[in-house]
């Protein structure tokens, strides 16, 4: 793994004003932030453990847990607000049991979290999973995506989702 | 900038202050701050200091630098209501129980709760859930009382260099934490304490010993003796009225006998003890021209830092002992059996301005056989705690002498609380020694272009000796990177841990700012003045204990008692990269700083590169490792467990043909290298 | 390679005659929110079938090809319509369709080249449901003035040629030839031009501060982190018209002295951040980015960085922060980045759509952009119209518009017969303002004495069924997320604040609770650091100012007028119609309604937790709300 990171830092040129787009690719890697990985990146650009983990922690894309294969974003803006994203939400968070700020499944499948605004709200309420992006969403509408998702780990295929379009 | 601030009404000229808080206090008006530090880079976060500009604007008067013309007012009814306002938010996220807290009586917090008259807190208060840390034997950390003021994370990174602490998450999940949530103990902090120097509430304070030290004065059993650092003398006064930088030697021993302490002895006997030790060290290495320059040992939070950040100048270390160290091996070792005491029943206190000395009296070395040679270390804010609690009225003490035949140093001993003196000394004594001429100063000057060094130059016996002095980590990495980039060169360097030396050291009373710090390091020079005796090798109560029991300085039994060795330190406890598969060979490269900085990365890449050429990638699995702690043997390769040190990036393809062709015979023992020496070196 | 203002206009003739050679032209909208409906089934199907016939051309084959004509199908950039989308646009019919699906392709290609219209398609206005095929003519667009969005939705934005072919980078040629960067800050004053992205700072003087500064390292970055919950002007205009920010771009730094300019936007943008870079590394080819701009002497370069997820970073000390590879915590000011900006050297920070407005500027001068708007708010401003209003989307209109005119005449009304309750400008860094208020004009001075702010744009629109209280929590919330926490009064007043309305909204709190709620937002608005805390109040305080009764109703009354706060809600089961199947009690999440199958059910008032699940399950209309 350090290698990858290794990787990062020379195509960044080792410049710390580069260190968030080096988070993004690492968690874009490995789908979260590992401790090894912050740490090399610490002894390379000569700042501290503590200063890396500063900005790893400030910002809401980045995650020091591993995140499921899928990673589910329920839209809270305003105008998914009003339209009721929340019971979408509550829904998903019941149909993949998560309960006490548990965030994804057992089985590594599923992250759910809600996000600020993803600037679509023409189509709200919005659902992303991963890059695929899900309009006019319903409580019912989420959950058949998720049953979908789940069947579709059971009979191995194609990685992209079923519904909805890619981004462009 | 020429000009006028018309504060308050009132016209106060602008000469140069850097802002306008800084012009403000000089109008005579304590406006409060939590975050503001004058030696610090400017946060703006606490919002105590706010005024308001002629615009009605309200904004913070440590972040607004002065112009002329500017009008602003700092007392209006608005900003009366802000304090108090943001004096209750903080109390709602705080503990309220002064009572039993540390910091009682010395809290910033309380006192602007009190002096703003914040009589009632209308907002639920929180439920602490953060448990202490303890992880290290000087400092105390309780996130539950952080105000989140950044003034620990920044002097620890600014002024240290070191980063050890920072803030982590946002909003009301920000909080200040090392890395991943571990404990200090876990990750790189020195224990130097000058985030406790800093903190304005309980959160970073010191690790108290004081129940130790009274069990340890109730039992009969126990022959109590104590040994007072330099630093001290001119600090204890601070907590009972006096002065800072007012010598109260007198009254601080008589305050310890009347505590109970069996005899009272003068770390400063130690410290000439040390001088000689380290002169005679010197000397030799001057005359070998070998392991130069030689860095002083007595600061232990810079010891820890060159044992986690630069291993490969620990052969240059000096290898004395602190003079609490030499001094707590002379009594256990020495004075016992003389006294007829068993060194178990001998307890030894030393009272110390300095939080890492906590963590220097734990460290295996000092304990041979189980006993520690120091048994407990107090802060000046401990002691201080421990003559209220006896009830013993300080001013009113007479004044006591230290006991023979510890009590008697010279003024080479004395200095050593404030930057400069250990290398005073020594330069003193190894002038002595090489010509028998007597000088008594060593002219220091401030280094050109270098904050926080002084340096100076030596005629010893034709050759011209090259002194540097530093104090403050941040200030020493500096130096260092300068010293390795040949920008500069020196034969001795005295690095302390914390700025203008021990006089300013974590456990010293509170406030501990630059102010007081200049008026304790001027005591400690009045005091070597004082002293008739300036030279350590004139202490003929150390001349004494040579001739009994050490011998020749810097001789074998010498070295067995009074010097010490270094080892590698991790930085960051945790995992090293698990092997997730079994593979026929396992390379792992160490990645940690040192390895690092002397080219690991290469080494990684290359060999990243050599085997995807030999197209390997199935039989070899490639790791970064972190620390295998080797490293003043770095770069260091580990291969299905056999070591490599210094491996360069060209050693690459034969060092990965050689151990492919060895790898099938998994069972066997692993072959030795052939051939070149670097490869061949290993444990 | 465009080497010179010659090379450019001969660039220009020799694009736009290629484009001429198109006989049609359909656009099918490939914004973000059209995409998620299937736009891009939708091209994929017209662009097939065009192939099929024969007919396709792209620039690229017309560029080869002088004689070539044929049919275009493009992927273009948001029109502002997205609930009506998917949206195809045809040219030169300039007809507009709806609702589009993959399995309509071949019918409006065939119409397109028969010069028909599929009516059943138009665009209809949702209020009267009139058929418009030319939409200019709807209510939703008539009253707009589409400047600095003129071109999304006509172009394919991944096609510098497209951009060149309508005049693109003409405006910066001429400020290369004929003007200083003096004059160029002059003219950008005069116009009136003021900050986009919510504060209104006249751009010309921002300029002229950084002009003035010394030194040979200065910066430009484009503040792309639009991070209002319900706005979205500055991502549409980013994937519509990328090029049109980069050249504003480009003329601020010769206008200030800066050779380098920076992008931030929001990770959330994935396809902006593409659209950006494409368009860089399109101008970099074509010598418009770089050394020695169409031989003026005068180089600049840009990069993208992307954020990480963080709202504060919209605040541009904390964007320079985030920019710098750190936490994006805000510094206090001065001071201010013209002095020092990005790595301390003097920087401008400008919105997307600022920059969006300079090239027209130049090019029309400062009079033009006066033109429209009032004498302190010159010019137009995108709003992201959403919320309780027939026609949501992304609007552009002269400033000084009012209230009424967007919400009426623009977009339609509330849809049913719901009575308009507010409207909320500004995101959550603004305020609401009630029906009484809506002929107020939208402009910067206006809406900040009577406690909102114009902010980046966002306007939701509340109706009866709305909880203002709720709104005001709701906005609490999201801003108590996204505070830094660096400065004691926004990380604690505003977590204090968030938990006074959650009071009540349980309905648990006092009138003193009320009182404190004020108290706090006052101290919160003058005693913090940055813009994020200095406005965090502002929910609170307009929903105080004109809304204080529907407060009061919830403290004193025990009350939510608008009958969404569930604590007011009291939920019972008739056992008259009570089947007693069981199927509330399995969806209760409290564990509060039991009974024997086939008896009714009974809820234990003492657990419910008044979410209403058991009424959405309840398929016999036994569970009422009292």
């Amino acid at each position: 793994m350090l290698v990858t990171v290794e990787c990062i830092l020379a195509r960044h040129g080792y410049r710390r004003s580069d260190l968030i787009a080096m988070l993004q690719e690492i968690q874009e890697a490995y789908h979260y932030l590992p401790e090894e990985a912050l740490n090399y990146l610490a002894t390379a650009l000569d700042i501290s453990p503590a200063t890396v983990f500063g900005v790893a922690t400030f910002y809401a894309q980045f995650s020091l847990d591993p995140k499921g294969k899928y990673l589910v974003r329920v839209c809270d803006g305003t105008a998914c607000h009003v339209k009721n994203s929340r019971r979408i939400y509550d829904r998903l968070a019941k149909k993949l049991k998560l309960r006490e700020g548990r965030v994804t499944t057992a089985d590594g499948l599923f992250t759910l979290e809600t996000v600020a605004c993803l600037g679509a709200c023409g189509i709200a309420p919005v659902m992303v999973i991963n890059d695929t992006v899900y309009p006019q969403m319903t409580p019912e509408a989420a959950e058949a995506i998720i049953d979908g998702l789940m069947q579709r780990q059971a009979e191995p295929g194609p990685e992209s989702a079923p519904v909805g379009e890619r981004n462009g | 900038m020429a000009g006028y601030v018309t504060i308050d009404g009132i016209q106060v000229p602008i000469e140069g202050q850097r802002n306008l808080l800084e012009m403000v206090r000089q109008a005579g008006i304590d406006l409060p701050t939590f975050c503001y530090h004058s030696e610090l880079s400017i946060y703006g976060a606490c919002r105590m200091c706010v005024v308001e500009d002629a615009r009605g604007q309200v904004i913070s008067s440590c972040s607004t630098p002065p112009a002329d013309g500017m009008a602003i007012r700092t007392n209006t009814p608005r900003l009366m209501h802000i304090r108090r306002m943001m004096l209750e938010l903080y109390l709602a996220n705080h503990c309220r129980d002064c009572t039993t807290c540390a910091k009682n009586g010395s809290c910033k917090l309380q006192e602007l709760c009190a002096r703003f008259g914040v009589d009632r807190v209308r907002f639920p208060a929180r439920e602490q859930t953060e448990p202490l840390d303890l992880s290290t034997p000087g400092i105390v950390r309780d996130n539950n009382k952080c105000i989140l003021c950044g003034d620990c994370v920044r002097v620890c990174s600014e002024v240290q260099g070191i980063g050890a602490i920072g803030f982590a998450y946002r909003g009301a999940q920000a909080r200040v934490t090392p890395a991943y949530n571990r404990s200090l103990g876990e990750v790189d902090c020195v224990t130097c304490g000058q985030c406790v120097a800093v903190c304005p509430t309980a959160a970073l304070t010191v690790r108290s010993e004081i129940d130790r030290v009274w069990a340890a004065l109730r039992n009969p059993r126990k022959r109590v003796v104590v040994q007072t650092a330099p630093a001290v003398r001119v600090a204890i006064g601070e907590a009972f009225g006096l002065e800072p930088g007012a010598i109260s030697t007198g009254q601080m021993v008589g305050a310890l006998r009347r505590l109970g302490f069996a005899r009272v002895f003068d770390t400063s006997f130690g410290a000439d003890l040390t001088t000689i030790e380290e002169t005679h060290e010197f000397v030799q290495r001057l005359q070998r021209g070998e392991r130069l320059p030689q860095f002083t040992s007595c600061c232990p939070a810079w010891v820890k830092m060159a044992e986690q950040y630069y291993p490969e100048k620990l052969g240059q270390l000096s290898t004395c002992r602190s003079p609490q160290q030499m001094f707590g091996s002379v009594l256990k070792k020495y004075y016992a059996p003389q006294e007829g005491i068993d060194p178990t029943d001998l307890f030894v206190v030393s009272v110390m301005p300095c939080t890492a000395k906590k963590f220097e009296a734990q460290r295996p070395e000092f304990a041979e056989g189980g006993t520690r040679d120091v048994d407990a270390v107090l802060t000046t804010q401990e002691l201080a705690r421990m003559i209220k609690a006896a009830g013993i009225v300080f001013s009113e003490l007479e004044e006591d002498s230290y006991d023979t035949p510890f009590g008697l140093a010279t003024g080479a001993g004395v200095i050593y609380g404030s930057s400069g003196g250990v290398a005073t000394a020594v330069a003193r004594e190894a002038n002595l020694v090489l010509t028998g001429k007597r000088i008594t100063d060593l002219a220091l000057e401030p280094a050109p272009g270098r904050p926080g060094v002084m340096q100076a130059e030596l005629e010893i016996g034709g050759r011209t000796v090259r002194v540097a002095v530093v104090s403050g980590l941040g200030n020493t990495r500096r130096l260092l990177a300068d010293m390795d980039e040949g920008k500069v060169a020196y034969d001795i360097v005295e690095v302390m841990a914390c700025p203008g030396g021990c006089a300013g050291g974590g456990g010293q009373p509170l406030p501990n700012e630059t102010a007081q710090r200049k008026a304790r390091a001027r005591g400690l020079r009045a005091a070597d003045k004082r002293q008739q005796l300036r030279f350590a090798q004139d202490n003929i109560l150390v001349k004494e204990l040579y001739s009994r029991w050490l011998g020749e300085p810097n001789g074998p039994a010498a070295h067995h008692a009074l010097h010490t060795s270094y080892g590698h330190r991790r930085r960051i406890a945790g995992p090293d990269e698990a092997a997730t598969r079994q593979p026929s060979l396992q390379v792992k490269v160490c990645v940690g700083t040192s390895c690092y900085l002397r080219g690991a990365r290469d080494v990684l890449r290359r060999l990243s590169e050599e085997i995807e050429k030999l197209g390997v990638e199935a039989t070899v699995d490639l790791q970064g490792a972190f620390c295998l702690e080797r490293c003043d043997r770095g770069p260091n390769v580990v291969i299905n467990g056999q070591e490599f040190n210094r491996v360069r990036e060209d050693d690459v393809p034969e060092l990965l043909r050689r151990a492919l062709a060895a790898a099938p015979r998994q069972h066997a023992p692993a072959p030795a290298a052939e051939g070149g020496e670097r490869l061949a070196e290993r444990q | 390679m465009i080497a010179t203002e010659l090379e450019l206009k001969q660039a220009q003739k020799e694009y736009s005659s290629c484009l001429a050679r198109e006989r049609v032209r359909i656009l099918v909208c490939a914004g973000t929110g059209c995409i998620a409906n299937g736009a891009m089934r939708i091209y994929e199907e017209l662009a097939r079938l065009a192939a099929a016939s024969g007919d396709l051309v792209d620039i690229d084959l017309l560029l080869e090809d002088e004689a070539r004509e044929g049919n275009a199908v493009v992927k273009t950039g948001c029109r502002g319509l997205c609930a009506a989308g998917p949206l195809v646009h045809v040219e030169p019919a300039g007809v507009l369709y709806t609702h589009v699906k993959p399995e309509d392709a071949a019918e409006i290609l065939q119409a397109t080249l028969d010069g028909r219209v599929v009516e059943r398609l138009v665009y209809r206005d949702p209020a009267s449901g009139q058929p418009y095929p030319r939409p200019e003519a709807a209510p939703f667009y008539r009253r707009q003035r589409r400047q600095v969005l003129e071109r999304c939705g006509a172009i394919d934005p991944e096609r510098i040629e497209e951009y060149i072919a309508l005049g693109g980078y003409q405006p910066l040629a001429k400020a290369l030839r004929e003007m200083t960067p003096e004059q160029v800050c002059q003219e950008v004053l005069a116009s009136g031009l003021r900050g986009r992205g919510g504060a209104g700072f006249p751009t010309g003087k921002k300029w002229e501060f950084a002009r003035l500064q010394p030194g040979e390292a200065k910066y430009v970055v484009c503040n792309g982190d639009e991070g209002d919950p319900g706005a979205f002007m500055n991502r549409s205009l980013m994937e519509g018209d990328p090029h049109r920010v980069l050249e504003g771009m480009i003329i601020a730094g010769y206008a200030i002295g800066a050779s380098q300019g920076v992008f931030y936007i929001r990770a959330e943008y994935p396809l902006a951040v593409r659209r950006i870079r494409t368009a860089i590394a399109q101008a970099e080819e074509k010598g418009l980015l770089g050394d020695n701009i169409l031989g003026s002497g005068f180089s600049f370069r840009a990069s993208v960085k992307e954020g990480a997820g963080a709202f504060v970073c919209g605040e541009e000390t904390a964007l320079l922060a985030s920019a710098e590879g750190g936490r994006g915590m805000p510094r206090p000011k001065p001071p201010f980045p013209a002095v020092s900006g990005l790595y301390s050297c003097p920087t401008v920070i400008n919105n997307v759509e600022t920059l969006g407005n300079v090239a027209a500027i130049i090019q029309n001068g400062a009079q033009w952009f006066r033109n429209l708007g009032t004498e302190k708010s010159a010019g137009t401003k995108t709003f992201a119209l959403t919320g309780k209003v027939r026609n949501t989307g992304l609007v552009e209109v002269p400033m000084g518009c009012t209230l009424r005119e967007m919400v009426f005449d623009i977009g339609g009304g509330t849809p049913g017969d719901k009575r308009l309750k507010a409207v909320q400008i500004g995101g959550p860094s603004g305020g609401c303002l009630p029906e009484a208020m809506l002929d107020l004009p939208l402009d910067y001075d206006t809406l900040q004495a009577k406690g909102a702010m114009v902010g980046s744009g966002g306007l939701v629109v509340i109706d009866e069924d709305n909880c203002i209280v709720e709104v005001a929590r709701f906005f609490m919330q999201f801003i108590q997320n996204e505070s830094c926490g660096k400065c004691v009064a926004c990380r604690e007043g505003t977590k204090q604040m968030l938990a006074l309305l959650q009071k009540i909204v349980d309905g648990k709190a006092t009138i003193e609770d009320l009182d404190l709620l004020e108290e706090v937002a006052l101290v919160v608005r003058d005693a913090s650091l940055c813009g994020l805390g200095k406005t965090a109040a502002n929910p609170v305080l307009s929903t105080l100012r004109y809304f204080r009764e529907e407060y009061l109703a919830h403290v004193e009354g025990r009350t939510c007028p608008a009958g969404v706060c569930a604590a007011f809600r009291h939920y019972a089961i008739d056992p008259d119609k009570c089947k007693g199947c069981g199927r509330c009690a399995r969806a209760c999440p409290a564990g509060a309604i039991t009974g024997e199958l086939k008896k009714p059910y009974a809820i234990d008032q003492s657990k419910c937790a008044h979410c209403g699940a058991c009424m959405d399950t309840c398929r016999f209309g036994a569970v009422e709300e009292r």
